[in-house]
């Protein structure tokens, strides 16, 4: 009895977070964003090919939530969060960012959104300049902005290490210096110097070891919490993905298949590539590995060069029709705030 | 004891850089049962690679086995051997496949080139039988129409489809050992998935031993039926595997298994996180590797290298909490997550 009492105030509890979630406004509305990349042709050859990396993709996320954004590689998880920074010019498309299409934006217009959208990239030795120190590399963003000058700079620069767990004397030392996490920590820092809204994690903590991932993470969670942050969580660790984020997007080349909050997902996937994807991650606990039925998916994932007409997932999809080879499914709600596209479910 | 494929006892690799002496395996003792799977999970410089490099004879200058010996299933010590005897051994008794599937294949030959010259160099036989063998051989690792694809080369393959054929090519001189290096970390799940299957399946309808390396706990769990736990090139703890999941029996252990999320927990749980950062091996802590960032460190643990407890026929740990003098720290050993 007790411990059907426990999980019915859990899911009050969990109602009440979502309740809290839907009261909040959305900070960015990002609607049928595409990003194609011209592809070389042959010599000679008038054809144009288009690689079609994010083909109307349509989220959103309400200020304070945690969008993860999942996929395997090529599925365009990360130009999406690209394009939405601008670091990318979008083919179509709107980004709604707070109000504002940022796609139709000029680059200095678009300035003041840059202080407001910053990113924490994947490769911590590849995305800090190993010239600079950490203080000119947390300082930067606050000079170009024009936030904070001379000691109040340093000031903010030093209380910023501490948040992210480096101290005070780190400053004047270079990248080389550090492990893996504690770059991870200074790119965390730089982006927070800026004191920004929406913060776009893109596979923060894939290429850190086990131990400092949880650390990561963690820290992650507390800033969220202090500075009211949002994230868009890009990663293909599905069961971090799951810890850290509130709502979850399902991309499969290019397009988004399936979009829910995080426990339901997991609960109740309803996609024919989400159950695929998520039966397939290897559970570190052997004897409920042996009990979980696995579905095998046949092939690889086609190229997004020119990709099929119809359903994107068709060829490798177990109850593909032919009505999939034909017609590109639409997202359609299956349950309050559970998106899905497919024809067959 | 004859059914020991491989014994390594007290094995430590050193690399000689500019810097120094980097201990990259300090003392590692396991062995493999014939027809098993084993295990070796660690993080990144925990050694693990390196241990399997020195069984291989891989180690090159600047690295260097000092010590310890790996004795094969016939009595030999692989470490002693030249390397002429040693290449014998290679490929044919024990082989070997990489992360990283595309620069372990040669993009300039043809599957069928490489696979062929894999066998002939291990066995007499003719060009066309060593060809129908590359063909049988990637029958059994599940690409289609095997005959077609022996002509490709290596970039018309996908990652999956690589890693499939450089398993057929490991496996296509019968070798009693294939060592498997982070196999799937370069692949997408859903390869990954189906990569892990084709493992398992093999387990069960060839004879060789296997021993995986990775830093996935959940790739452990799926396939390995004995686990070797590394960390700061030494062995924290082997054992079965319901014995390193279900009854850990080392401070690091029970860390890695709270560091990661739990897909079937409902509540949003906080992580518990090990503290710290892994040991400088270039100057490795005298005492236990793990003490700077254990919860239950004692002064022992920083001034003498813990020794091998034994707590059942097949599980070990390294850890002075096991000593009988050592404070109980009750049921300080718990797989569970912590919730706040």
């Amino acid at each position: 009895m007790s411990d059907k009492q426990t999980s019915n105030n859990q899911t009050v509890q969990n109602q009440k977070a979502d309740i809290n979630l839907m009261d909040k406004k959305t900070l960015i509305e990002v609607k049928d964003l595409k990003k194609y990349f011209l592809q070389k042709g042959k010599l000679f050859s008038r054809q144009k090919s288009y690689l079609k990396a994010v083909d109307d993709v349509s989220f959103s996320i309400k200020r304070g939530e945690t969008f993860g954004l999942v996929g395997e590689s090529g599925c365009g998880k990360s130009t999406t969060g690209r394009t939405i920074l601008r670091l990318y010019q979008a083919t179509g498309g709107e980004i709604n960012f707070d109000g504002t299409d940022l796609a139709k934006l000029s680059e200095k217009q678009m300035k003041p959104y840059r202080k407001r959208i910053q990113m924490i990239f994947q490769d911590p030795y590849a995305s800090l300049n190993s010239r600079m120190t950490v203080n000119e590399i947390i300082g930067e963003g606050i000079t170009t902005h024009e936030l904070y000058t001379g000691k109040v700079k340093q000031e903010r620069i030093h209380d910023l290490l501490q948040h992210v767990g480096l101290k005070k004397d780190h400053a004047n030392r270079y990248p080389h210096e550090f492990s893996g996490g504690q770059r991870q920590r200074i790119g965390i820092a730089r982006a927070l110097a800026v004191e920004p809204e929406l913060i776009i994690c893109d596979e923060p903590i894939s290429a850190l070891d086990v131990s400092i991932q949880a650390q990561v993470v963690n820290m992650l969670e507390d800033i969220q919490d202090e500075f009211d942050l949002t994230y868009l969580f890009i990663a293909h660790d599905l069961s971090m993905v799951k810890h850290i984020s509130d709502r979850i997007g399902v991309m499969y080349l290019g397009k988004l298949v399936e979009v829910c909050g995080s426990r339901e997902l997991y609960k109740n996937p309803i996609h024919p590539y989400t159950r695929a994807l998520l039966s397939s991650i290897p559970i570190p606990d052997p004897n409920l590995t042996r009990k979980n039925k696995r579905i095998i998916l046949k092939g690889d994932v086609p190229s997004p060069i020119d990709p099929p007409v119809g359903c994107r997932f068709a060829s490798r999809c177990p109850i593909m029709t032919a009505r999939c080879k034909q017609e590109d499914p639409q997202l359609r709600e299956m349950a309050p705030g559970h998106v899905v596209s497919c024809h067959n479910v | 004891m004859n059914n020991i494929l491989l014994e390594v006892s007290n094995l430590r690799t050193s690399f000689y850089s500019h810097l120094g002496e980097i201990q990259a395996v300090r003392g590692a003792s396991f062995q493999l049962e014939k027809g098993k799977v084993l295990g070796i999970v660690g993080e990144s410089g925990s050694g693990k690679s390196v241990s399997a490099l020195s069984v291989m004879g891989l180690i090159q200058e600047p690295g260097k086995v000092k010590e310890g010996s790996v004795i094969n299933f016939l009595g030999r010590d692989l470490t002693s051997l030249s390397n002429k005897a040693m290449s014998k051994i290679r490929g044919n008794d024990i082989s070997m496949i990489f992360q990283d599937p595309m620069t372990s294949l040669n993009p300039v030959y043809s599957i069928e080139n490489q696979m062929v010259e894999v066998i002939q160099r291990h066995q007499t036989i003719t060009k066309k039988a060593a060809k129908e063998r590359a063909v049988e051989m990637l029958k059994l690792v599940g690409i289609p129409q095997p005959e077609k694809r022996i002509k490709n080369y290596p970039h018309q393959f996908s990652g999956g489809m690589r890693q499939r054929v450089m398993i057929a090519t490991a496996l296509s001189c019968n070798p009693q050992l294939l060592i498997a290096d982070e196999p799937t970390t370069a692949l997408d799940v859903t390869i990954q998935a189906q990569i892990l299957e084709l493992m398992k399946d093999l387990k069960t309808r060839i004879s060789t031993s296997i021993i995986i390396i990775t830093h996935d706990l959940g790739v452990i769990a799926e396939i390995c039926d004995n686990i070797v736990v590394m960390y700061g090139g030494t062995i924290m703890e082997t054992g079965t595997e319901q014995d390193i999941f279900y009854n850990p029996q080392n401070p690091y252990t029970v860390g890695l298994h709270q560091s990661i999320p739990k897909m079937n927990v409902d509540e949003k749980a906080r992580l518990v996180p090990i503290k710290g950062s892994p040991p400088d091996l270039l100057h490795p802590p005298i005492g236990c590797p793990f003490a700077g960032r254990c919860p239950h460190a004692m002064q022992i643990c920083l001034e003498e290298q813990p020794p091998t407890f034994s707590i059942s026929e097949n599980h070990t740990s390294a850890c002075w909490l096991l000593h009988e003098d050592a404070p109980k720290v009750g049921d300080y050993i718990t797989a569970e997550v912590v919730s706040e």
